[in-house]
């Protein structure tokens, strides 16, 4: 039977098939983190059982941690508790912990590449719904609920019905300007905020191949924002040359016996799809959103959506509409915005670093902005450093904060007051999402840098050189 | 995580007919930060719920008096976003026992089940149907036959079937975990794991 890249590696890790019941699935790599994980554990204590894999067990603390002073005791003492228990945790149950400090410590998604954790052909959970990120190496990568994270970390298996399949295919190349960012928002305008629930998405065509890494790590991590369980990519040789000679890269024989397995994923000629859509690469522009979900966003020259030109009830959509305080038929160009978010697992690695940099050289950030610039780990933040690309930042008038989920979900202290706009690189524009009543606008790495540089929304392909 | 045993349910609801509602609405990302699940109902639409000075904004349908019940029905696409428990563990603990809506997404979904909270999915149609009896007469009541997989309002009879995994749908009325499967399991995950290639 023809089978997808999905199948490949969803069926060769079923333990057992339950009658009329879920898959038991096999994980290769559990990702933690301080948030989602302790009722977890607790659950582990009441049971009096351990981890029945450390080994293939990681946490890292982002979600909960401050982006400056991180040398010093946290301050929140509800934060300094949580980080305290994942630091026990993993003592207890022997599993590696990259905590505050650790130069190994960012955010468990832009780590989990760099270190070689996240592998092709992988199975790959966390308490997060952005752990679709991996799928950008050919991982079955996907987010889990607590009650899971206490489901694999005493079995290594969780149970779950198989997902429907679909097939997101880009032809062509991409516009001057246009990045994996708009490409994954223009994706979740077309299909919505639900459109792929249910389904596990692959991602193919030129635009995808012709993708860096880093890019088709924004796109999977943006997977789960149309509903999907997650998104993937067929690995290839960028995908292997990427991965070669990382610390928990299989190395020697053990690469070898890899390769053999991985050689194997892409999907079948003729393979069938639940669903399949096709887009043109050409057609996409620099996206930005308007409105309190990302589906809700348009290119750069369009206009603010008419009511009753939107799928869904009117009611909603005013309501979304009212609270960013804008009104349809508007162009989002020229709006005013008072902070801008570099950062997150969506666009916290080196790539949006250096596209950010780019746009913002030789010119001065406005002063009507508050710019976070928050790195994905330590290692961004040394490349950044290294490359030279922090003294340019700083001749900009901007500062580099330690590495965090920082103002993506705002459990921090880096929240935007109530009512002000930001333009986030990050991955959701949900009403309080960057704290109580902030309005957020999603864009790329490069509209983002145009915003901080002229205070409103900009198209960045004028400030292009 | 024990939770209590689902089998027919009978009780009003409590209706929120907005789309999209995400897991940050339902519980902001500041009230995570606890390391046991108790209290997490407290904050359950904590900014739909309280103004920024923690007074309750008045016109909110849980502060108004008029609707309560262990149903919430809400709109399309229920429970997006964030894979955050807590969202889920926030409908229990403020005493919701069911959400009915005509779309759920899907990690909510699972962590629904996972702790006791039944997601009924139902028809739009119906579900708008729902949404005008209960805000023209409060005191509608609807019945959730879990073995019978039914959802009806008491008063006009519709009725409509509901889809549950068997599988699901026998941990719920039994008050099973997964867990407890799954550790039945372990020497047949412990073969596997040996010959996996990665």
């Amino acid at each position: 039977m023809k089978k997808t890249l999905f199948d490949k590696v969803w069926d060769g890790h079923i333990v057992q098939q339950i009658n009329q019941g879920p898959d038991v699935l096999f994980i290769d790599r559990h990702m933690v983190h301080e948030v989602t994980s302790p009722v977890a554990f607790l659950g582990l204590k009441n049971r009096n059982i351990k981890v029945m894999c450390p080994e293939r067990t990681f946490a890292t603390a982002d979600h909960n941690t401050p982006t400056i002073n991180q040398h010093l005791p946290v301050q929140d003492p509800l934060s300094a508790k949580q980080l305290a228990a994942l630091e026990q945790n993993a003592k207890k149950h022997e599993i590696s912990y990259w905590g505050l400090g650790h130069e190994k410590n960012g955010i468990v998604h832009v780590v989990g590449p760099e270190y070689g954790i996240t592998l092709p052909g992988a199975t790959i959970v966390c308490g997060d719904s952005h752990t679709s990120t991996h799928g950008a190496f050919g991982a079955i990568a996907f987010g889990i609920g607590t009650s899971e994270v206490e489901m694999v970390l005493s079995t290594q298996c969780i149970l779950q019905p198989k997902p429907k399949k679909m097939r997101i295919t880009i032809k062509d190349e991409l516009q001057k300007g246009v990045t994996p960012k708009d490409v994954a928002l223009f994706i979740i305008s077309k299909l919505t905020t639900s459109g792929a629930t249910g389904h596990f998405v692959e991602y193919a065509g030129d635009v995808f191949t012709n993708m860096t890494m880093e890019g088709r790590m924004t796109v999977c991590n943006l997977s789960i924002e149309m509903g999907a369980r997650g998104g993937m990519i067929a690995p290839d040789e960028k995908t292997f040359d990427f991965i070669k000679g990382r610390e928990f890269t299989p190395k020697e024989m053990d690469w070898d016996k890899a390769m053999d397995y991985w050689q194997d994923l892409y999907t079948d000629e003729n393979a069938e799809f639940d669903k399949e859509f096709f887009f043109d690469g050409n057609e996409i522009e620099p996206m930005i959103t308007f409105g309190t979900n990302p589906g809700m966003g348009i290119g750069i020259s369009e206009f603010i959506p008419i009511a009753e030109n939107v799928e869904g009830g009117n009611a909603t959509y005013q309501k979304s509409l009212n609270y960013m305080g804008y009104n349809e038929g508007e162009t989002m160009i020229g709006k005013e915005i008072d902070f801008v978010f570099l950062g997150s697992c969506t666009n916290g690695r080196i790539e949006d670093f250096r596209a950010f940099t780019e746009i913002v050289k030789g010119k001065k950030k406005a002063d009507s902005v508050t710019a976070w610039l928050v790195p994905g780990s330590h290692k961004v933040e040394k490349a950044i450093e290294e490359e030279g690309l922090l003294d340019i930042l700083k001749e900009s008038g901007f500062e580099l904060r330690e590495p965090g989920c920082s103002a993506c979900l705002a459990m921090n202290e880096d929240k935007v007051p109530m009512g002000k706009y930001a333009v986030s690189t990050s991955n959701r524009n949900f009403e309080g999402r960057q704290g109580p009543g902030s309005r957020t606008l999603l864009a790329s790495p490069i509209m983002a840098a145009a915003a901080a540089v002229t205070g409103k929304v900009t198209d960045p392909r004028t400030l292009i050189n | 995580m024990a939770y209590d045993k689902f089998d027919v349910l009978n009780s009003t609801a409590v209706p929120l007919p907005i789309e999209n509602i995400d897991t940050d609405q339902i519980i902001p990302a500041r009230f995570l930060k606890a390391t046991e699940r108790i209290g997490f109902g407290d904050n359950l639409f904590r900014d739909w719920r309280y103004n920024s000075d923690n007074s309750p904004k008045e016109d909110f349908v849980l502060n108004n008096g008029t609707y309560n019940g262990k149903i919430l029905v809400g709109g399309k696409n229920f429970g997006s976003g964030s894979s955050r428990e807590h969202a889920a563990w926030a409908i229990y603990d403020y005493g919701f026992r069911c959400v009915v809506s005509s779309f759920f997404a899907d990690i909510f979904r699972n962590n629904c089940l996972n702790i006791g909270v039944l997601p009924v999915k139902v028809s739009s149609v119906f579900l708008e149907k729902t949404f005008s009896l209960i805000e023209e007469n409060p005191t509608e009541t609807l019945t959730i036959d879990l073995p019978n997989q039914t959802i009806c309002i008491d008063r006009t009879n519709d009725l409509e079937q509901f889809e549950i995994n068997p599988y699901k749908k026998n941990n719920m009325i039994n008050g099973f975990d997964d867990i407890d499967y799954l550790l039945n399991i372990k020497e047949n995950i412990k073969t596997f794991s040996e010959g996996t290639p990665l």
